[in-house]
């Protein structure tokens, strides 16, 4: 697939998102929009835009990162603890300090999601397993753990609905004013793209790195530290969306390979056209009702992990 | 020069290397003989810094390798493992161009793209330098690393049992290509061999290892010797010279 294509396909599918939504806007409105829709438009639909946009390619570059630190295709921030332990930082910020700002929530949410994170790379560090796919399964057990955590304090402290907004991903609440935190994620995604070449050396190793006088430890915390701030964005502003680092990545793997410079922008773009589409898949299929984004993209998502898994011999992944 | 003074390194209060003493002359090929576990690779991990020593100093051209910075070491000294198990697809081409890593940072510039060629080229990769790396045989990946390693250009190259794997086919011409980059390109080569005929034919140099020890070490034909393999390997070795090469039987 050529970059082009997947740009001309962002660029429809989001031209196409703005003008889906239960209060009429059609395409050629756009050049004499009356008062009322061009409030929605600046208000929910763009807003809505941007953070699917957004999202969408920053979970998707997380889980290429984590996967290539951890040297193993199957990590993502949902199977490696990373997103429960973001949530379980965001029900910590709400328990300790009443009245965070949406900063401080990120702060306390991204410190979990870094700890979290590592303490999981220290056991897959620890535990030598022969098949690939028990890591996946480890991870999801530790997220458990985790999320079972959360929800315990959230009985104890009434914020079991509070906690939920963040259990699903959701776009249809994102208005302009609870979702400019997401542009933090842009900055270090561009931080991400600067270190493409040393993810990728790190990719291959400890002692390939050494070899290359490369400082392995500093690079591979530096990766955790990118996955643990951009999901600690992405979970406070649209929720959990699953699966989206983990198939994203393997299936740009597939037809570019593992090179990050090369693979980064594709999967990027990639995981934005992937999120765009469950999206609008989610507003039309109970139309004016709507789905949220986790569900869609949970269904759709473990339906493609699925198929990546059966085909793994053969791509070698 | 690479000069080893006294070095020692134990895992679980079990002695690996003790007290090894080596100098290493430029432009030469030392092999690494000696029966399993006798701390060959250990000891090569520790001349390119991938392990620590517990004692003992070693310096590369009169630096020590603990004060190099690391950067700085990588364009001096390569090692290749014995276990390259990288699982990422890349192609050759891509590869070998992370040799230059310590040059560009990752930012290739002309000349260092002129290297992966020129590397690409001495081990004979051109046709298949765009394929990825799970698709090709062991001996096609084994000469992609050591592609890699020569465009890297360091002076000196170690190699952890670098013929594992292959065919023998692909091991002498592995061994012709070892041979050739120290007499055209004046590099220097440490190589961890079990093939003690390998050693013989191809090596200026013979380190015999045993249990953390060296019992002998010399030009080959000093080491390439009856009474000197039975004290190395606890086994009788006959030798023969076939067109002015030492050659062990000891099949049967």
């Amino acid at each position: 697939m050529k970059i082009r294509y997947l740009v001309l396909i962002v660029i429809v599918l989001s031209i196409s998102s703005v003008f889906i939504g239960v209060s009429n806007i059609a395409p050629w409105d756009i050049f004499n929009l009356s008062a009322d829709q061009l409030e929605i438009l600046m208000i929910s639909r763009i807003p809505r835009l941007i953070s699917i946009l957004i999202a969408g390619m920053s979970m998707s570059i997380c889980g290429l990162i984590m996967q290539q630190l951890s040297r193993n295709k199957f990590v993502s921030p949902t199977t490696a603890g990373t997103l429960d332990s973001a949530r379980l930082g965001v029900l910590v910020a709400l328990m300790v300090f009443t009245s965070a700002s949406p900063m401080q929530k990120m702060l306390v949410s991204f410190l979990f999601a870094l700890i979290g994170t590592f303490v999981f790379m220290k056991i897959l560090e620890k535990i030598k397993l022969k098949d690939a796919i028990f890591i996946p399964l480890v991870g999801l057990m530790f997220g458990n753990i985790i999320s079972s955590l959360a929800t315990f304090f959230a009985y104890k402290n009434d914020l079991i609905q509070n906690m939920s907004s963040w259990m699903q991903g959701d776009f249809s609440m994102i208005m302009s004013g609870n979702y400019e935190l997401m542009y933090a994620s842009i900055p270090i995604l561009i931080i991400a793209y600067l270190f493409a070449n040393k993810f990728t050396i790190a990719g291959m190793g400890e002692d390939f790195s050494k070899n290359l006088g490369l400082n392995y430890r500093q690079v591979v915390n530096i990766g955790l530290i990118i996955v643990a701030l951009v999901t600690a964005s992405v979970v406070l502003t649209v929720g959990v969306i699953p699966f989206l680092g983990l198939i994203i990545p393997n299936i740009v793997t597939i037809y570019q390979g593992d090179h990050l410079k090369k693979s980064l922008l594709h999967t990027a773009l990639l995981g934005a056209v992937f999120v765009l589409a469950c999206d609008m898949i989610g507003r039309l299929i109970i139309y004016p009702y709507e789905i949220p984004i986790s569900l869609t993209v949970g269904v759709i998502g473990s339906g493609i992990f699925i198929y990546l898994l059966l085909r793994r011999k053969k791509y070698g992944l | 020069m690479v000069d080893i003074k006294g070095v020692f390194k134990t895992y679980n209060q079990k002695s690996v290397i003790d007290g090894v003493s080596l100098t290493i002359e430029k432009g030469t090929i030392t092999s690494f003989i000696g029966p399993n576990g006798a701390g060959k690779s250990t000891l090569i991990s520790m001349i390119s810094r991938l392990i620590t020593k517990d004692e003992g100093v070693i310096t590369i051209d009169g630096e020590d390798i603990t004060k190099a910075k690391n950067n700085e070491l990588a364009k001096k000294i390569s090692i290749l493992k014995q276990s390259n198990a990288i699982n990422l697809r890349l192609t050759i081409r891509e590869l070998v161009s992370f040799g230059r890593f310590p040059y560009s940072q990752g930012k290739l510039k002309k000349d260092d793209w002129e290297k992966v060629d020129e590397a690409i080229d001495y081990m004979e990769l051109r046709e298949i330098q765009d394929k990825y790396l799970d698709e090709l045989s062991g001996g096609q990946r084994q000469r992609a690393h050591i592609a890699m390693v020569i465009a890297q250009d360091t002076e000196y190259i170690l190699l952890d049992e670098p013929l594992n794997n292959l065919d023998m086919r692909h091991s002498v011409q592995i061994m012709k290509t070892l041979r050739r980059l120290v007499d055209e390109l004046d590099k220097t080569i440490l190589i961890v061999i079990h093939d003690i005929n390998f050693a013989s034919c191809y090596s200026d140099q013979i380190v015999a290892l045993k249990n953390g020890k060296i019992v002998k070490q010399g030009p080959t034909c000093d080491v390439i010797d009856e009474c000197v393999l039975k004290d190395i390997y606890d086994m009788d070795i006959d030798i023969k010279k076939i067109n002015d090469n030492r050659i062990c039987v000891f099949y049967a």
